[in-house]
């Protein structure tokens, strides 16, 4: 591959691996957060397998990353060693847990982005990245069965999943557009060929989505604001570390540790 | 205090896995669940993460019959004398070989 | 059934215990052969569920990727046994529920290991290596067992169990081998786990009402004292090839008995635990709770929308 000789493709290409790696280490730390208080020992299982998916894609983005990036930084160096504004995370992962209808309204959306983009990165010609996209794909189209089924069932379960379900929804939805949009990082790579088109991604997302939350019977925020519902404006920024305060609080956690003691290993 | 949980954890069901394709599908345990499909998932999410497994079924509890051990005198018995089902019954010439 | 009849299946079932053959759930048991493996049982899948409070507790602080996915992975199994154990109780006649809500009521009782505060990394280190090596000792012995579904149970167990072990000592080893500040937490971790972990295997068989009752019927294969004595033996040499000292003076080798000595287990701060004043009892099952009301509305969704598909169908 010929990524990595010229600076500003390499720039551009640990810009990339950032924002996936950063998106699969921060939803994979807040379900961790359920292990031990789901809502029956089947889901705490579960969310755990999710969970554990995503920090090992995370892992091994981010140490590619680092390879990359050619400065001698491991995953643990980019994933405890940066400050909230260095992360390229997606303000939707980082969203505290809220109940278990947030958590899998925001699993399902995720996990349905995840899935078509999995899906067009694993023809790369970049092959490492092909690799890592092709054990994505596999696991998040289980991701996406699994909080689709949860959807279902929330939604067309009882009066109060339903409602708090259709909240879910509603609180999520700001988060879902800047998921769906790709700036001059990913048209760069595109350009270069490293990454195929991912121009269709936008609208099979919403497609996808449209149907399971028509089948769950939720109502789609978008028509809500149509009709002149106020507080859906969309979140932007986060792809260049613009984030809600909830980042810096989850990193206080997460980083501690290792922060308290760098030379130390573990 | 503990509430009292009309609901409970769902229905019990009994999980099979197939290590391999070809080999039988044996019990593996148990697990609850609310409908057939979360139970598949369940029962994967328990039964197969450490890999090792093909396919798996999942069973309502309720839906299995099992023989009484009082049975197993006069309903299993029957099988026993019938050598001629068994392939030790039949000769084979000593240089044929597998057979 | 009239007593004789009684007399001659209780005759049975004991020489099918002294010939080493398997009870089956539905096979003939004594009444009080069920009770006491429901209640042991269900204290061992509680055990489990519980157990994982502790150490998730640092799962969001795991010092790296590849520690925060191993102690996620781990405790993850404890659900996994917990649910093995529920079912294999299951089996006697006991729904999952009733024992849960047995657990939350606060009737039924869980080990009291669960009920110390993991206060620093090392701690998790030291459970995965005293508290699941303490566990795999007992289980193994468990995986024996007279009770078909709970010998199966603990077999399943003891595969997974020796992960467990291996990360929490490798935590230790590593730290152990680092820096002053990590040697001293990896030793304050062992000098507050240590006690403890010895208590585990619960009071001597002599103080121990049920003990005499669950070997006759080799539910359980040796005494508590006789584990306890294992465990010793095979943790004080682990604890010497990483430079640890485990805490207890009297600590010595014995040439003519070949095992390890040790010093007077506190029995009294063992009951209090048990009786609900160790440090962390109330936090441990409020936390129980709060995941049992705050899923309520899930699991009935759940139901309900089956309930929904059935009658559409
Ligand atoms: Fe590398
Ligand atoms: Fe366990
Ligand atoms: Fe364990």
């Amino acid at each position: 591959m010929k990524n990595g000789s010229d600076h500003g493709t390499k720039n551009v290409l640990v810009e990339f691996l950032l924002r996936l790696g950063d998106d699969r280490l921060i939803l994979g730390h807040r379900l961790s957060e359920w292990c031990g208080h789901a809502p029956i020992l089947e889901e705490d299982i579960a969310l755990a397998n999710i969970a554990l998916d995503l920090l090992g894609q995370a892992s091994a983005i981010l140490h590619l990353a680092g390879d990359v990036e050619g400065k001698n930084r491991t995953e643990d160096d980019l994933a405890y060693f940066r400050e909230a504004t260095q992360f390229k995370n997606l303000q939707l992962v980082e969203q505290p847990n809220g109940d278990f209808a947030f958590t899998i309204a925001r699993l399902f959306f995720f996990s349905t982005f995840n899935n078509l983009l999995c899906d067009v990165l694993q023809k790369s010609s970049y092959e490492t990245l092909a690799g890592i996209a092709a054990k994505g794909f596999k696991e998040s189209s289980y991701h996406l069965r699994h909080s689709k089924e949860w959807m279902l069932r929330l939604g067309g379960g009882t009066e109060e999943s339903h409602r708090r379900m259709q909240n879910a929804v509603n609180e999520l939805w700001r988060f879902t557009g800047e998921m769906l949009v790709f700036d001059e990082v990913e048209t760069e790579l595109q350009r270069l060929n490293t990454i195929p088109d991912l121009s269709t991604i936008a609208s099979q997302w919403s497609g996808a989505a449209a149907a399971v939350l028509t089948e769950a019977t939720i109502i789609i925020p978008f028509r809500q604001k149509d009709s002149g519902q106020a507080g859906n404006h969309a979140v932007s920024g986060s792809r260049h570390g613009f984030h809600s305060e909830y980042l810096g609080h989850l990193l206080a956690e997460m980083q501690i540790l290792a922060r308290s003691y760098p030379d130390a290993k573990w | 205090m503990a509430t009292k949980d009309m609901f409970g954890e769902g229905e019990l069901w009994e999980v099979f896995i197939q290590k391999e394709t070809g080999a039988p599908h044996e019990h593996a345990g148990s697990i609850h669940a609310a409908d057939s499909e979360l139970a598949l998932q369940n029962a994967r999410d328990v039964f197969a993460r450490r890999g090792e497994v093909v396919s798996l079924w999942v069973v309502p509890a309720n839906c299995i019959t099992a023989s009484s051990p009082d049975d197993s005198g006069p309903f299993f018995d029957p099988a026993d004398d019938k050598i001629y089902r068994h392939p030790q019954f039949y000769h084979v010439p000593k240089a044929v070989k597998g057979m | 059934m009239n007593t004789s009849d009684e007399t001659t299946l209780l005759e049975r079932f004991k020489s099918r215990i002294s010939a080493g053959e398997k009870i089956e759930p539905k096979d003939w048991m004594p009444e009080r052969y069920r009770k006491q493996l429901i209640r042991m049982i269900s204290q061992h899948a509680h055990s489990e569920v519980v157990g994982m409070l502790p150490e998730g507790n640092w799962i969001t602080r795991a010092p790296s990727l590849r520690r925060k996915i191993s102690l996620l992975a781990k405790v993850q199994d404890e659900a996994g046994h917990g649910m093995y154990l529920y079912s294999a109780a299951e089996t006697l006649g006991v729904d999952r529920r009733e024992l849960i809500e047995q657990l939350l009521s606060g009737q039924a009782k869980y080990s009291h290991i669960f009920n110390y505060p993991t206060l620093n990394w090392a701690d998790i280190g030291v459970i995965g290596w005293f508290v699941d090596g303490a566990a795999i000792v007992n289980q193994t012995m468990l995986a024996k067992c007279s009770y078909g579904p709970y010998s199966r149970a603990n077999l399943r167990i003891c595969k997974e169990e020796n992960f467990h072990k291996r990360q929490g000592y490798e935590i230790v080893a590593t730290m152990a081998a680092g820096t002053t500040e990590q040697r001293e937490m990896v030793q304050d971790a062992v000098n507050r786990w240590w006690w403890p972990s010895l208590m585990m295997f619960g009071p001597s068989d002599n103080e121990s009402p049920n003990s005499a009752e669950l070997l006759r019927w080799k539910v359980k294969l040796h005494s508590n004292d006789e584990l306890r004595q294992r465990f010793v033996d095979l943790t004080v040499p682990q604890a010497q090839a990483v430079n640890i000292t485990l805490p207890d003076s009297e600590l010595r080798y014995d040439k003519k008995t070949q095992h390890w000595n040790f010093g007077k287990i506190n029995w009294e701060e063992f009951w209090n635990v048990v009786k609900g004043n160790g440090p962390c009892n109330r936090e441990r099952m409020a936390a129980r709770q709060k995941a049992d009301n705050d899923g309520a509305w899930v699991r009935e969704a759940a139901v309900a929308y089956t309930m929904k598909q059935r009658m559409n169908r």
